[in-house]
């Protein structure tokens, strides 16, 4: 048994939060600029080195990439043998996130049909899980909402087989456009239920650019699907080119008989995205 | 170079952008979306007086993130359009010029640029910090209370933009991706 106290987390996760809105992770940068190599358009290259530029300059500067900071989504791998101590951890989490937000955009709202702000861009969406051992892993998205906004799932019928969520895939982004930011990254969960596969096409957000998912049939689809994304013609900012998403990362999840889930979640070009161990 | 327009924008101007163009803004523009284009709409509605000029101004849709201490605003980078065009034809109606954001407008909207003689400009999203630095002042003009969708008035200096849609029907969007398109209109095709 391992004993954390509740306010080394919120201290850490604050900082992990306010670190990652001005910080891109090194493995998109990486990407960008391979891509900035591999775009035709001129315009598309353009783009490219505006968002490298202003990656940079957020960073030398500490001031976020993008004004939209996002909902803060918090996944926890808390070990069985973790005691927490100082408090309760799901508020010390919140109290993280207030923090962080002092000076981020305030995005969020209490209720989704009363629309008043928050105020502290609290509530974080915490999502939870137990693991064996005594570690505590927590990964942060920061999730702008252009994207989120241009996301989907459906519940297909088996019959509609690989091609057809293929063709969902493609027309989710085509219908997107220019409006989520290209280039993007594309998260896709097939399988599980209706709440389960939204979360593996987030989770597969989490993934660092350029992974490849370890089945290998699921890998063959992530690389034709970022293939045929890249014919779409959108390109950076749907300014035309062929570099339309940097990467597709495919979950699967064991379903029924019955069904063939998919959810499409997908990640504008400033992927604020963190992990952390204590 | 790309050449400079100046906001408000005048017919002259607004006549001479066409779809593709790279211009850079100077002059003074609006900063409004979500929960102000509905106040703003309502207000209209109910005859009562509006916060902001709207003949031949320019609206830049934008939910700017708080400013650094000695920073006039804070990383101030485009919101998607669309969500806009169900308040944005009484505004065309009522003479604004120019709208700034990014993604793609509604056929509806495209049409009502093209009859009110309108421009809708794209500038990049996430390149948020690069573009606050061409912001030379900041003022909220009303309500307050929504924080950062707030109705603010804006100075801009060579603010690098595109035109998507002109007011002769030109669209930048649709014909980049055709340009670029090599899947034969597969994905169009099927739906």
């Amino acid at each position: 048994m391992r004993t954390v106290d509740v306010g080394d987390v919120r201290q850490a996760v604050g900082e992990l939060l306010r670190h990652s809105a001005h910080s891109l992770p090194e493995d998109y940068l990486k990407a960008m600029r391979t891509a900035r190599q591999e775009e035709q358009s001129p315009t598309g290259q353009d783009v490219i080195e505006l968002l490298l530029e202003n990656a940079a300059y957020a960073e030398s500067e500490t001031i976020p990439t993008c004004q939209d900071t996002g909902m803060a989504i918090l996944f926890v791998e808390v070990g069985q043998e973790v005691h927490f101590s100082g408090g309760e951890i799901e508020a010390a989490l919140q109290d993280a996130t207030r923090d962080a937000y002092s000076d981020l955009r305030k995005s969020v709202v209490s209720d989704p049909l009363l629309r008043v702000n928050s105020g502290d861009n609290t509530p974080a969406l915490i999502h939870w899980e137990i693991v064996a051992g005594d570690g505590l892993r927590i990964s942060t998205l920061q999730k702008g909402f252009g994207a989120e906004l241009m996301s989907r799932v459906q519940m297909f019928p088996p019959a509609v087989g690989e091609e057809g969520l293929q063709q969902f895939v493609l027309d989710t982004i085509e219908s997107a456009g220019p409006n989520a930011c290209p280039p993007l990254i594309v998260g896709v969960g097939i399988g599980g239920s209706l709440d389960t596969v939204g979360m593996a096409a987030k989770k597969a957000l989490l993934r660092p650019i350029g992974s490849q998912s370890p089945e290998q049939h699921v890998a063959k689809f992530e690389a034709e699907m970022l293939e045929a994304i890249n014919r779409l013609g959108i390109g950076p900012q749907g300014l035309g080119g062929v570099v339309t998403a940097l990467a597709v990362h495919v979950e699967v999840l064991a379903t029924h008989i019955a069904a063939l889930p998919i959810a499409v979640n997908l990640n504008c070009s400033a992927p604020r995205r963190a992990t952390l161990e204590l | 170079m790309a050449r400079t327009v100046e906001a408000p924008l005048d017919e002259a101007t607004i006549k001479s952008l066409r779809a593709g163009e790279r211009v850079v803004m100077t002059g003074k523009i609006y900063a409004a979306r979500d929960a102000a284009h509905k106040r703003l709409v309502e207000a209209m509605q109910k005859g009562e007086a509006l916060p902001l000029p709207l003949s031949g101004q320019v609206i830049y849709y934008v939910g700017p993130a708080p400013a650094k201490p000695g920073s006039v605003i804070g990383p101030a980078g485009p919101t998607t359009s669309g969500r806009m065009d169900p308040y944005t034809l009484p505004l065309l109606e009522r003479g604004v010029a120019g709208l700034i954001g990014k993604g793609s407008r509604s056929e509806e909207v495209k049409r009502a640029l093209v009859r009110h003689r309108a421009v809708y400009f794209g500038a990049v999203g996430g390149a948020s910090a690069l573009l606050a630095r061409q912001i030379r002042s900041s003022r909220i003009l009303a309500y307050p209370d929504l924080l950062s969708e707030a109705v603010r008035e804006l100075e801009v200096e060579e603010f690098p933009l595109i035109v998507i849609n002109d007011c002769h029907g030109g669209d930048a969007y649709l014909a980049a991706r055709e340009a670029y398109r090599s899947d034969g209109g597969r994905s169009q095709r099927s739906r």
